[in-house]
């Protein structure tokens, strides 16, 4: 089942150009990570998909129009847009009284589950609670809903390590079952990447990789070159070469593992090298700046 | 993978299929409605504290009663009536006077608040729609703060009455001042008065104050009144007429004429009461049209709007 469709997805603000003729699906089960430089169109994306802002183009998000049926969609979908948006004047059991008289799919009981693991107290306001308590609060109300699509946009921004580890190891643990749907944004890219199963970069409103994690593993091989290696590595034209400790790490997309093995040790790169691989090439041509591809 | 997981005794799908929850319309209205409440608390607390000082003032002044009490006693009927009545009349308006300031302010920060605080992302994230929204937001002056206004009232001069009757004691001029003082009468003729000037005759006030809380990104107070002042200064230019003016002043004044009959105060005796005229008068259609536009602008303008 497709979850999400979008054709030719355009979004302005003035002149600029925020989402220019995206094309994504996401089909169900899956973990994708939306990932982009600030101001690439990650969130006028993900706004779009929650209804929040109009768009040009074709978007079908389970089988219904964002824009004009967000209040029926919302059943279906849960979303973190940010950290720290729950009113501050809020209590928690107010929070939950809330939720629960107007969500369909809420679960109080699970709620209360995940708030018990929690130093949180039902009677304390949500200006009394720490960030990262903000963020367990509202992470308990989102995973006690059963919705078929859960969006978070840089769900932990500003919390400390072990907020954000915490967070996601709940979301996989407590949450992810194949039948839902996750979609995430976030500047952390190294701390999900073992939690996604399909990424997709975003840069000025376009998207400029959309793979699965196996794909990845697959097309894009990192060797550190041994020195003496250098010149018949760049030979075969790497897409970004880069220096750690005086040794050049070259990046390869397409090219078989054999043939590079022979030069350094290969390995799978992280998504946050082949980001500024990817997004820094892009950036290079388009501004003129001087790099070795 | 669907199938998979639908093969999974504790799948989470299947517990959806069996009991799909179904929340009425009226239900999410009604929570919506307790969330305005839990938020601004001055709803019910300016009232009360108005009440509570107002009974206060008046148990100190129940020192003098049985002077003031020998003192109506020689009056006419009618003058007599006007001195008793007067410290419930006066309590009934200040009650008021608190409501609608109350009311004023919540409309102007009801839908910009949301958005300051960013809050309006995770009220989107619910099935809540807009319409319920902004309806939720509107009955808080329309239907809340009327009935509340009116209970409080209600109680208030109650309280008044059983403490002097209390504090007389001697049974003097008890009998003068139950009769002189017709408490169900008095509280009718406030709940006509609530609902006419106060949600009908000014609904359209308090929409044009939503509109604005839901367009302007600060200073919702100087919007809500500079676009009026600015109309009134052109046309007094252009055709040196203020209709404008006029308008907005009946309109402010309760439209007096219109719910009562010309010359009484709204306060007085029931048979000084045209709900005919009232209901009959263009005045109020024209207003509640004009306030379903501005509430109709505001549900779209808050499908439009992101935190400030």
């Amino acid at each position: 089942m497709t979850v999400i469709e979008a054709r030719g997805l355009r979004k302005t603000f003035g002149t600029t150009v925020a989402l220019d003729g995206v094309d994504l699906r996401v089909e169900e089960g899956r973990i994708l990570g939306l990932i982009g430089p600030n101001g690439a169109g990650k969130t006028t994306a993900l706004n779009a998909i929650l209804g929040l802002t109009p768009y040009q183009g074709e978007l079908n998000v389970l089988g219904r129009d964002p824009w004009t049926e967000r209040d029926q969609l919302m059943r279906d979908v849960s979303f973190i847009a940010d950290v720290a948006v729950l009113p501050r004047w809020v209590r928690v059991a107010q929070a939950l009284d809330y939720v629960a008289g107007v969500h369909p799919r809420f679960d109080r009981a699970k709620a209360e589950g995940f708030l018990a693991k929690t130093s949180i107290r039902h009677a304390s306001k949500v200006r009394e609670l720490s960030k990262g308590m903000v963020a367990q609060l509202h992470l308990a109300l989102v995973m006690a809903i059963d919705a078929k699509l859960l969006v978070l946009d840089e769900p932990t921004l500003g919390l400390d390590i072990l907020y954000r580890k915490q967070f996601y190891d709940s979301l996989l643990n407590d949450y992810f079952d194949r039948s839902r749907t996750i979609v995430v944004t976030t500047h952390q890219v190294e701390e999900i990447q073992h939690v996604l199963t399909d990424v997709m970069f975003i840069n000025r409103g376009r998207i400029v990789l959309d793979c699965s994690m196996e794909q990845l593993e697959s097309r894009y091989l990192e060797v550190m070159v041994h020195p003496e290696q250098v010149a018949a590595a760049r030979a075969l034209k790497p897409m970004h070469e880069r220096q750690v400790f005086g040794r050049s790490i070259l990046l390869f997309d397409h090219v078989d593992r054999h043939q590079l093995a022979a030069l350094g040790d290969v390995r799978t790169p992280g998504i946050a090298d082949l980001f500024v691989a990817v997004i820094g090439n892009q950036a290079g041509q388009g501004q003129g700046v001087l790099n070795e591809y | 993978m669907n199938t998979e997981s639908n093969a999974m005794p504790e799948s989470p799908l299947e517990s959806q299929v069996i009991a799909p929850a179904v929340i009425s319309a009226s239900r999410r209205m009604y929570w919506s409605v307790r969330r305005e409440l839990w938020e601004s608390r001055s709803i019910y607390i300016a009232p009360l504290a108005v009440a509570a000082l107002i009974l206060v003032g008046f148990l100190i002044s129940t020192v003098h009663l049985p002077d003031k009490m020998r003192a109506a006693l020689a009056l006419n009927p009618l003058q007599q009536h006007a001195l008793i009545a007067q410290p419930y009349n006066f309590a009934a308006l200040l009650i008021m006077a608190t409501t609608f300031i109350v009311a004023v302010f919540y409309c102007l920060d009801a839908l910009q608040g949301e958005r300051r605080d960013r809050s309006i992302l995770f009220w989107k994230s619910l099935p809540v729609s807009d319409l319920t929204t902004v309806l939720s937001k509107a009955s808080i002056p329309l239907v809340v703060l009327p009935l509340l206004t009116f209970a409080i009232t209600v109680v208030t001069q109650f309280i008044m009455l059983l403490s002097t009757a209390v504090l007389l004691g001697s049974g003097l001029s008890i009998a003068a001042l139950w009769t002189q003082l017709p408490l169900f009468q008095m509280s009718l003729m406030l709940l006509y008065h609530l609902v006419t000037v106060h949600a009908l005759w000014y609904a359209p006030i308090y929409s044009w104050l939503l509109l604005v809380s839901g367009w302007s990104r600060r200073a919702a107070f100087l919007w809500a009144g500079l676009p009026l002042l600015a109309i009134g200064i052109v046309e007094k230019i252009a055709f040196n007429t203020s209709h404008f003016g006029a308008m907005l002043g009946n309109r402010m004044n309760g439209g007096a004429e219109a719910v009562t009959a010309p010359g009484s105060f709204p306060m007085d005796p029931m048979t000084h009461l045209t709900p005919g005229h009232f209901l009959s008068s263009p005045g109020l259609w024209i207003g509640l049209a004009i306030a379903a536009a501005l509430l109709a602008a505001a549900v779209r303008l808050r499908r439009y709007r992101e935190p400030i």
